[in-house]
């Protein structure tokens, strides 16, 4: 059974299906769409119970010609590395779609766009054909795009913009490096050009192809991150957006780039890696401190996340381009916890706003008196992200700091400055916000309602399960990181440092057991 | 039962999540009851383990729980072995006494099952900590009893002061936890885990002494910043913020005690690195003198106590730096029972004089509260070190072993002696302010005894104040025995003549006595002495140390973040515009016949393929 091409095509059908509601009963369009936003989910928790443990091959394969010639095929797979996006994906969206019971204006295209939005966010993270993860990773702007234009704040339409013409710059360079590596990869297996990723990887290419290949694809996926300095648009997208674009935003979008770095530029241009690795070892950590320190003074609640989220971004690049074992799963993971946590803090966000129509914290004060359930779930968010141990958040930093000190022990404790003004940022937020005498604006506010519990308490119980039990995930990543290394070691003189991959790790802990009963 | 200590850790954990979850419908007092229970049961349930490791000639033991981060090697293990012991059983003993203390304390607030969470998540949290077989889950540990302390320091929250102080908390915290941190990172490149028995057994090998100092030096800034050292103290004093019974338990007996308890676990290394050991002890002795200098000058009744944690602390890690790793976990024990009673008795008083906090407006009040009038006097006498309470003798400890070490280390003994004077005079400058002379109350308080919930604990707590001595007095070294399998590869046999320790003790005595007496006469007047002007006011001050900061890091750091943030709207998003700006200019010229986003897209794809195929051919690529 086709199960990843039904996965990419349910959240197309539902939007097909959303948008033949009749226009007389507008109150069904909210369930419906969030009835059909189950089913992908249904197919991934399939997917996951049926994803082998250790084994780094590419599961549930499909593989349709489209066109010979120009070696483009309808190719699927799903592995380690896009096994949790595709969760994470499943699992965002109807979550988006249940928080946005508020939209009135125009729902059902509201509700149809983030569907194809879904659709196609599956597409990038299923597709081994790199024409077919183009095509995707382009269609997912045009909704994205309208989310923001449509429903967005005030100044929506200069954000909305500023998002397409970014990112499409990417893109841009993207495409002319796709294409100049399957016209590399035609050559190899007699057409015209090879779309196909398993080929592109046979591929040689003098180091200066590479590194300009590297760069080609790197400039995308590091707008898309976004990596400093690339990251402008980011603020301006988050705080124009409605809540779901939000959430999806960071959840989901954001790691179409460092998907894209780890699995595209870390296996196809080895030799460039190792030559790159420490320029952006350097821009993550400049992105992990910078972005945390303009975060602090944001007075814009959304901005301030938004700021966060490029300095946990950093964190992710960082531990990309580490290269050991324990700075890439680091990477994923933190990928997963950034998606939970701060979509979260979008959706908290969203609620308030809803109730006040202001993200000044100024606006605010007190809160916690008022809203105290409110006000202690989002404690408990602001902790995951600020990585607290324990919680989802801490696994990934922790990770990917060990790992990295092991190749660039400066940078690695740079970063570590990045913890502290973690905790200044997101503790002085909550500080101005939630305490203090309460203004007399937010009396009478109601507390949470059951939807909006029933909303957050997946992603309480995710952050609080990663953080204590990360291990199920941990051995469904690690295959996929171990090849990757592998690969980089093979192609390249690079070599990993002692303690820096599983299997040293492994004897470690078996000779310290051995003692240990001796 | 040994197979069961984890449940020291699961009971006070179950507690917090019931009372967090459906504390408001337990309500009070049983939410109080409840938690007060999961403590009491997790000491209970450590007893029998810690009478086994009596028996058995202290044999440790690990419990391995679940694996947690495979790559890093990182399982959840727990190691028993004497060291845990002592902290589970002052963590769980005390805790368990202030959470009995706190049903009373806490009668009618607001949300009296969510403090008893917090508490009993502080519980879990410690225990976490102390039981860690590594380093990893020994930070887990040590960050959750941040986030603990973080709750209950701003329990009060509408109150900007506890919020700020809070905030204030958990960040200098955060700035040590950055030194535990990069400690970390070392501690793997070097061994490969985080395995307390793997690391310590191959240290020697394994690591040079200046890695070794590295390391060490690393985890003091950790400790420094969770033990209130110099110069990461300063949030200790605006801690006391907290409802009081958080200020006894986690402020003075436990939580502050994790950097030195910290740095014991991690003797092994210690030892490799003489150099840490002397920065550490001449840390430790400046911030026993600076706090205990402060103290002096202090009219609030809990920022003495807090203050003379500081003190204390410095003399914990004082005893580390200096290699007398069983004194310092003595006088840790010994602290814990005298300062908590200390904090518990002011919170009597506080009680009792309706949220007065302020000693020149107490006086008198013996004859109203002689339970708490007589137990914090033991109290008093413990902690100046008055024989034969158990302060002498923990205290003395530290300060032979510090004598020992000889040459540099006799100008560290000399001052922790001046300290012991201080310690004598601020103390019993705040005994006698409270307790005697006459009243000088404001009108309207009535000051009364506290209920038994709050004088039970109180007077448990006295008599282990008045007779822990004896764990380890040179005649008798229990203590120091049950301790020596987990200090066994660091053992220094301090065989000190009889006559150098019993004149030594003898002088600290007189100076004791010299301290007591002076702020007896001084303070025991109808008249209280003027303490305001000059030296009194920049001593109450803190010495502006605070002030310093602020102007010297918060203020800058601000800046520096607000030019950060307005470089980032014109510089970095200008060249963006800039960038833009060009490629739409050069788009018209490629395609005049194209409009809209469209063409700059074309454009852009246009450019980058010049860019690319030109690249590729000037630099000789593989096409």
């Amino acid at each position: 059974m086709p199960v990843l091409s039904i996965l990419i095509a349910l959240p197309f059908i539902g939007a097909l299906i959303v948008s033949l509601l009749p226009r007389r009963r507008p109150e069904i369009v909210f369930p419906v769409a969030l009835g059909v936003s189950l089913a992908p989910l249904a197919v991934v928790l399939y997917v996951l119970s049926e994803f082998p443990v250790g084994d780094p091959n590419i599961q549930f394969p499909e593989f349709h010609v489209v066109s010979e010639t120009f070696g483009i095929a309808w190719q699927l797979g799903i592995d380690g590395i896009s096994l949790f996006m595709v969760a994470l994906t499943a699992i965002l969206f109807p979550i988006s779609i249940a928080a946005s019971r508020s939209v009135t204006d125009k729902l059902k295209t509201y509700m149809v766009l983030l569907l194809l939005l879904e659709g196609a966010v599956l597409g990038v993270f299923l597709a081994l054909d790199m024409i077919i993860f183009f095509a995707f990773f382009e269609i997912v702007l045009i909704p994205m795009y309208l989310l923001i234009s449509m429903w967005g704040s005030e100044n929506r339409r200069y954000a909305s913009i500023k998002f397409v013409l970014f990112t499409a710059t990417g893109s841009a360079f993207l495409l002319v490096g796709i294409v100049a590596l399957a016209i590399l990869a035609g050559d190899l297996v007699g057409t015209a050009s090879s779309f196909n990723f398993a080929v592109m990887l046979q591929v040689p290419m003098s180091d200066t192809t590479q590194l300009w290949l590297f760069a080609a694809f790197g400039i995308a996926f590091a707008i898309k991150v976004p990596l400093f300095p690339f990251h402008t648009w980011l603020p301006d997208a988050h705080t124009e957006a409605p809540t779901a674009g939000s959430v999806i935003l960071a959840g989901v979008l954001l790691k179409m780039g460092t998907y894209g770095l780890l699995r595209f530029n870390l296996m196809l241009f080895p030799d460039a890696v190792v030559d790159a690795a420490p320029v952006l070892g350097v821009l993550g950590v400049i992105g992990i401190v910078y972005g945390a320190a303009v975060a602090i003074v944001q007075p814009d609640v959304k901005r301030l996340i938004a700021y966060s989220s490029v300095s946990h971004m950093g964190f992710i690049v960082l531990g990309t381009f580490a290269l050991t074992s324990q700075a890439l799963e680091g990477a994923l993971f933190l990928m997963i916890s950034h998606g939970l946590t701060t979509g979260a803090l979008f959706l908290l966000i969203g609620m308030i706003y809803e109730r006040t129509h202001t993200r000044a914290i100024a606006d605010y004060g007190g809160l916690a008196k008022v809203m105290p359930e409110y006000s202690g779930i989002f404690l408990f968010i602001i902790f995951a992200s600020a990585g607290l141990p324990g919680l989802s958040g801490f696994v990934g930093e922790f990770m990917i700091l060990i790992g990295t000190y092991l190749t660039m022990p400066v940078l690695a404790v740079i970063a570590g400055f990045g913890v502290i003004l973690a905790a200044v940022y997101l503790l002085w937020a909550y500080e101005r916000v939630f305490t203090g005498p309460t203004n007399p604006k937010l009396e009478g506010l109601k507390d949470l309602g059951f939807r909006e519990i029933a909303i957050m308490v997946p992603l309480v119980v995710l952050i609080i399960g990663l953080g204590v039990y990360p291990k199920p995930v941990m051995e469904r990543i690690s295959p996929s990181v171990e090849i990757i290394l592998e690969r980089i070691e093979a192609e390249t003189d690079y070599e990993v440092p002692t303690f820096g991959r599983a299997e040293d790790v492994a004897q470690v802990a078996e000779a310290g057991v051995g003692e240990g009963q001796g | 039962m040994t197979d069961l200590i984890w449940l020291v850790v699961a009971l006070p954990l179950v507690g917090a999540v019931v009372n967090l979850l459906f504390g408001k419908r337990i309500g009070e007092p049983v939410a109080g009851w409840f938690a007060f229970g999961t403590v009491a049961a997790a000491f209970l349930v450590a007893v029998e383990p810690v009478l086994t490791l009596a028996r058995n000639s202290a044999e440790p033991s690990t419990h391995y729980l679940f694996s947690w981060i495979p790559i890093l090697g990182v399982d959840a293990e727990l190691l028993w072995d004497p060291l845990a012991a002592v902290l589970t059983m002052v963590v769980t003993g005390v805790g368990a006494l202030i959470h009995l203390y706190s049903i009373g304390y806490m009668k009618g607030d607001e949300r009296f099952p969510r403090f008893f969470a917090y508490l009993n998540l502080f519980i879990a949290s410690m225990m976490i900590l102390v039981l860690a077989a590594n380093y990893a889950v020994m930070f887990v540990g040590w960050e959750l009893v941040g986030l603990s302390s973080y709750l209950l320091i701003s329990f009060w929250f509408t109150k900007p002061s506890a919020a700020a102080a809070g905030k204030k908390a958990f960040v200098v915290n955060r700035i040590g936890d950055w030194g535990f941190l990069v400690a970390l990172m070392l501690i793997f490149a070097a061994f490969g885990t985080f395995d307390f028995e793997t690391v310590f057994a191959t240290a020697e090998g394994t690591l040079s002494v200046g890695m070794a100092t590295a390391i060490t030096l690393l985890l003091f800034v950790g400790a420094a910043g969770k033990s209130a050292q110099i110069p990461l103290y300063v949030w200790l004093p605006d801690a006391m913020e907290g409802p009081t019974p958080v200020s006894a338990l986690i402020h003075a007996a436990t939580m502050v005690t994790a950097g030195v308890f910290m740095m014991a676990r991690s003797a092994v290394l210690f030892e490799m690195a003489p150099v840490t050991g002397g920065i550490v002890a001449t840390v430790g002795v400046a911030t026993a003198l600076l706090a205990a200098v402060i103290a002096i000058a202090q009219t609030d009744i809990k920022r003495v106590l807090a203050y003379s944690t500081i003190s204390q602390l410095g003399y914990m890690v004082l005893a580390i730096g200096a290699g007398a790793y069983t004194a310092g976990i003595f006088h840790l024990t010994t602290h814990a029972f005298f300062k908590a009673l200390l904090f518990l008795g002011a919170g009597s008083v506080i009680h009792a004089m309706s949220g007065e906090q302020d000693m020149r407006k107490m006086g008198g009040l013996r004859k109203k509260m002689p339970i708490t009038f007589i137990t914090m006097a033991a109290a008093w006498l413990a902690i100046s070190g008055v024989f034969p309470f158990s302060g002498f003798w923990s205290k003395d400890e530290i300060l032979i072993a510090t004598f020992h070490n000889g040459g540099f280390w006799y100008i560290l003994w000399a001052v922790g002696m001046f300290v012991a004077l201080l310690t004598a005079f601020y103390m019993t400058r705040l005994i006698v302010l409270t307790f005697m002379g006459s009243p000088r109350w404001s009108e309207g308080v009535h000051p009364h005894e506290s209920p038994s919930s709050m004088t039970i604990p109180l007077i448990v707590l006295a008599f282990f104040t008045t007779t822990a001595g004896v764990f380890n007095t040179p005649f008798r070294l229990v203590f120091e025995n049950f301790l020596r399998s987990s200090f066994e590869h660091v053992a220094h046999i301090t065989e000190s003549e009889w006559a150098l320790i019993v004149g030594l003790a003898a002088l600290t005595l007189v100076l004791v006595f010299v301290g007591i007496v002076f702020a007896w006469r001084r303070y025991s007047t109808d008249e209280l002495p003027l303490e305001e002007d000059g030296w009194w006011s920049r001593a109450l001050a803190g010495f502006g140390v605070d002030d310093f900061y602020g102007r010297v890091i918060v203020a800058p750091g601000k800046q520096i973040a607000n030019a950060a943030s307005s470089a980032d709207a014109t510089v970095i998003d200008g060249i963006a515009h800039g960038v833009a700006e060009g490629v739409r200019s050069a788009g018209t010229g490629l395609r005049p016949a194209q409009s809209g986003n469209v063409r700059g897209y074309a454009a852009m794809i246009a450019v980058a393929s010049v860019l690319l195929i030109v690249v590729m051919v000037a630099f000789g690529g593989g096409f």
